[in-house]
């Protein structure tokens, strides 16, 4: 039969040439089709994110004016001020510290909830999940009203336990605790959600497994139910970490910056220098400082996601 | 007590007895943790609703309760529907979610399904870089990008926002509709090839229709994502016809120092409700949009 | 009409993996094959190669005399017939069925006809409003024959269409589908890997193993004449035994020298296509059914063996005996109430008008 096969090609051959150019001709009309159906996306990739950035990049190597060439120096320039190591130091903070609040009351709520019976589950679930559905830029007015130096209800409150006001946002420390406090109530939702579904799908019968081979609740937490959401959970630290590195509109709102940028991440920064004090080159640069910690994040988000989906295939 | 008594005759019963006690507690103290929780992610919502319904005299009195109101008042919301740019920035915001969904919903389910389907020379690339470019923040870009409108001259134009905001949503989308369109059974495709059906009558007679869940679920998220869009209007938007709601409600309500907080409030709590609506109606659909990107694809 | 030529077919995929090895294979019009074989024999690459869903990498295929090697599925006049069905899980059954013809433009009556007439032979006319979502398994089966029947194409192809059902129901539809022939009369090529599938449903059953063809033919020839010994093993449940033996000249016959001193004679119109083997080893196929109890042995070309069988297997009208012999598992097919014990010597016949000879190192029937 094989030596069938090695002479076959023999006979047809004359007649090959057209075949081959009709399959040609109909795969390059595949790939034609395949090409116009993505290339609004690839125009919008390369137009609106890749050459944004690379311009941004040019951009950060020039003068207050954008008259002249000038390299490093609004890096250098940025690296020898205070207030840029105070950003810095206060966007690390911000976002370690919200993402790990996040996570954790994120998975105590999932927990909780997937203990609950199944018919009062969806309406727990609903109301847990408010914070993360209204728009931030508008809840935040909300809490910018509740911490109001004059009229805080918050302060109200304490004052009928009596405990004195709490300066929320003049104070450099109360600041930033309400910044952080904002982001947690934002955010918390969105890890209690994901962690429900990876919860979800872990089949009751490992649990029942585990029952009959003797663990107790503790060790079927340790031993079946962290290893099934390892994947979940890197993925969706990991990308709470961008966003909340890259947070823009709750510092904006609640203090700007403030008081004496103390509370200034990259993003509300690199607004305030480019946009507001009109220092385009400097504000690009700003923003471009964060631009290696993301990549990093993003790279491991994305093997998470590649092994996760290896792992449901 | 009663089970020092029991020790002696039926220990298996105690077992159990204990077993379900245990359990009652573990529900008990599960229903107070979500108590707790529930308080803490209503209390702003509720503030706001709160205020919104005062008049700006009780705002102002120091000695009533912040919490509760005693002369409840529409006020607030009438002068923002009948005088101001409070319907225009509605508007607005109306006029660039619509835009933005068709447009996101366009672009990335033919670009999912040529990804999904169709084999070619650097899908695979492609779809990392969709992926990738999900992660980039609009933080990250949004002076380039003031730079950008301000040379097509479309600086505090609200159209840019059109152009704009699908470089938030189009990624993603792209990508939970490559999940959805991966999970249709390739004989489906086969069966509709042999039907007679071209590529394009193969997406739109029959992968739009069966994903049409994740199509939902891409919409919703796209609509939410352009709703709560802030720093490119903050940034490009500068005259309070063109703004969307977002940043025309603060913008309009404080002049100088003096803060309307009933109308602020009562803004806010309105352009909220859109979202809420939608989450309220369609949760299932908005649960899996936010859920899809890290358990499919 | 249509009748579908397969000229030295090969599948490639890259690296050089051949699926399927050049095979040759000519299906009349009206013609029911079926395509057999164990899984990733290449018997589905075949058929999709067939349907257009896979590239053809050499040879070529032709349906109704013309090659359509380079002619899309579309266009190519078949109709499939999934093995998860592939029902669009949006559309209803009537729209289901009525794709294929809306693509095509058919005007509104005609589909409709057609559509009205499959529904009846198929017998799911009250079926027609609902979605495949809302239908058990066997009428979800009808669905996707009804689908490929309105489109009254040159060529039926079946993929599997009855492993996902349950055991019952695949008799019953087994049965449907013969029926649906029957009527349409319409060239199908049928792929399963169940062999009783195959056997009664096809006018011929193709047998593939290793991407070639190991033999064609009707499925009595296959049962009666196997080729080879893959044949003969993979045709029949259970499954013919092969006793390793020595074929030998004595007393003016031939006779099979079994392991055990067994000795078995050759039926006399048999010595002339044996007698240049005499003193080689070889294998004797024999059927399960051909290996019985002792009262056929008044019958001619019966000859006597005892075994001990070591399982036996009650089926109600038989009961299986299993034994071995020189290592090999060998199983015969006894009369219920033949004194059948595991470890009691069981006096049994051998109908020898029904062995075969295989060469061992070839595995063909000789």
């Amino acid at each position: 039969m094989s030596q069938g096969t090695l002479s076959a090609p023999a006979a047809p051959a004359a007649a090959a040439p057209p075949r081959g150019g009709a399959l040609k001709r109909l795969s390059r009309r595949n790939s034609t089709v395949a090409f116009l159906l993505t290339l609004p996306l690839i125009l919008l990739i390369l137009g609106l994110v890749v050459y944004p950035f690379l311009y941004a990049i040019y951009l950060s190597t020039l003068n207050r004016r954008m008259t002249r060439f000038i390299g490093w120096e609004n890096f250098t320039f940025l690296l020898s001020r205070e207030t840029f190591w105070n950003v810095v130091f206060q966007s690390v903070l911000f976002a370690v510290s919200a993402v790990l609040l996040k996570a954790l009351i994120g998975f105590i709520l999932a927990h909780v909830l997937h203990a609950l019976p199944a018919k009062g589950q969806r309406k727990w679930r609903g109301m847990l999940l408010v914070p993360w559905v209204i728009p931030p830029a508008i809840s935040t007015l909300a809490w910018w009203w509740l911490f109001d130096p004059s009229y805080s209800a918050f302060n109200w409150a304490l004052m009928g336990i009596g405990v004195d006001p709490v300066p929320w946002l003049g104070q450099a420390g109360w600041a930033r605790f309400s910044v952080i406090l904002v982001n947690v109530w934002y955010g918390s939702p969105f890890f209690m959600i994901m962690y429900l579904a990876a919860l979800k799908s872990v089949p009751d019968q490992l649990y029942e497994a585990a029952a009959i081979d003797g663990a107790s609740g503790w060790q079927k937490l340790r031993y079946v139910t962290f290893p099934m959401m390892r994947n979940i959970i890197s993925i969706t630290v990991l990308f709470s970490l961008i966003v909340t590195f890259a947070n823009f509109d709750i510092v904006r709102i609640l203090t700007n910056g403030g008081p004496q940028d103390t509370t200034h991440v990259f993003a509300t920064y690199a607004f305030q220098v480019g946009i507001q004090s009109g220092d385009i080159p400097l504000g690009a640069s700003v923003s471009l400082f964060m631009f290696p910690l993301l990549a990093v994040f993003a790279i491991f988000t994305l093997r998470g996601v590649n092994r996760r989906s290896k792992e449901m295939a | 007590m009663s089970s020092t008594t029991a020790t002696p005759f039926v220990p298996a019963e105690i077992r159990h007895g204990s077993l379900r006690r245990e359990r009652r507690w573990a529900l008990i103290g599960a229903y107070v943790a979500l108590a707790v929780f529930v308080v803490f992610f209503m209390t702003p919502p509720f503030h706001m609703l709160m205020t919104s319904l005062k008049s700006s005299g009780e705002i102002a009195d120091l000695s009533g309760n912040p919490w509760i109101v005693a002369a409840p008042t529409l006020q607030n919301y009438w002068e923002l529907l009948t005088e101001g740019n409070y319907l225009v920035h509605f508007r607005n915001s109306v006029i660039v979610t619509a835009c933005t969904v068709a447009i996101s919903m366009v672009i990335s389910v033919m670009a999912a399904f040529a990804l999904a389907r169709m084999k070619f020379w650097g899908s695979a690339t492609l779809a990392t870089g969709v992926f990738l470019t999900y992660l980039v923040p609009e933080t990250l870009l949004f002076i380039p990008m003031f730079q950008i409108i301000g040379g097509l001259g479309l600086y505090n134009n609200l159209w840019a926002m059109v152009l704009i905001f699908p470089t938030l949503t189009v990624p993603f989308c792209t990508w939970i509709m490559i999940g959805y369109f991966a999970s249709i059974p390739k004989e489906l495709d086969e069966a509709a090839l042999i039907d007679g059906a071209s590529h394009l009558q193969m997406l739109w007679k029959i992968f739009i229709p069966v994903a049409l869940p994740g199509i939902l679920a891409a919409m919703i998220f796209a609509f939410t994502v352009s709703w709560a869009a802030f720093i490119y209007p903050i940034a490009f938007l500068v005259s309070s016809d063109q703004m969307v709601l977002t940043v025309g409600i603060v913008s309009d309500l404080i002049r100088a120092d003096t803060f309307q907080w009933g109308k602020i409030m009562a803004g806010a709590l309105m352009a909220a409700l859109p979202p809420l609506l939608v989450y309220a109606f369609l949760m299932d659909y908005y649960i899996a949009g936010l859920t899809a990107g890290a358990t499919k694809g | 009409m249509a009748q579908v030529t397969l000229r030295k077919v090969v599948k490639a995929y890259e690296g050089g993996v051949q699926a399927v090895k050049g095979i040759d294979l000519d299906i009349a019009d009206h013609e029911f094959v079926v395509l057999v074989g164990p899984s990733g024999c290449g018997k589905s690459t075949t058929l999709r190669m067939i349907a257009g869903l896979e590239e053809i990498s050499d040879g070529e295929i032709a349906i109704g005399g013309k090659v359509i090697n380079d002619v899309p599925p579309r266009d190519r006049d078949i109709a499939m017939v999934f093995q998860n069905y592939a029902l669009y899980p949006h559309m209803t059954v009537f729209d289901n069925m009525a794709f294929g013809l809306m693509l095509r433009k058919f005007p509104k009556d005609e589909i409709k006809r057609r559509v009205d007439n499959a529904a009846r032979i198929l017998d799911i006319t009250p079926l027609l409003a609902r979605k495949p979502k809302a239908l058990s398994g066997g009428q979800r089966q009808r669905v996707a024959m009804g689908r490929a029947i309105v489109r009254d194409p040159k060529v039926f192809l079946f993929d599997e269409p009855l492993s996902n059902l349950d055991a019952k129901l695949r008799v019953q539809m087994r049965t449907e589908i013969k029926k649906v022939h029957q009527t349409v009369r319409t060239t199908t090529v049928y792929v399963t890997h169940d062999q009783v599938e195959a056997m009664t449903l096809a006018d011929r059953v193709v047998v593939m193993n290793g991407g070639i063809i190991e033999q064609v033919g009707s499925p009595q020839e296959l049962y009666h004449n196997p080729k080879t010994r893959f044949v003969a093993g993979f045709i029949g449940s259970p499954a013919m035994n092969f006793i390793p033996c020595r074929l030998e000249n004595g007393a003016g016959a031939l006779r099979l020298h079994l392991p055990g001193d067994i000795v078995l004679p050759v039926p006399a119109e048999r010595t002339a296509r044996y007698q240049g083997l005499a003193g080689r080893e070889v294998l004797l196929g024999i059927r399960p059914e051909h290996l019985t109890e002792a009262k056929n042995l008044d019958r001619p070309h019966f000859a006597p063996m005892t075994a001990t069988p070591e399982v036996t297997e009650p089926m109600g009208m038989e009961t299986l005996v299993h034994f071995r012999m020189a290592g090999a598992e060998i199983c015969g097919r006894v009369d219920p109430l033949a004194p059948a014990m595991p470890g009691q010597p069981l006096p049994m016949a051998v109908d020898m008008s029904n062995m075969h000879i295989l060469d061992p190192q070839s595995g063909r029937v000789l």
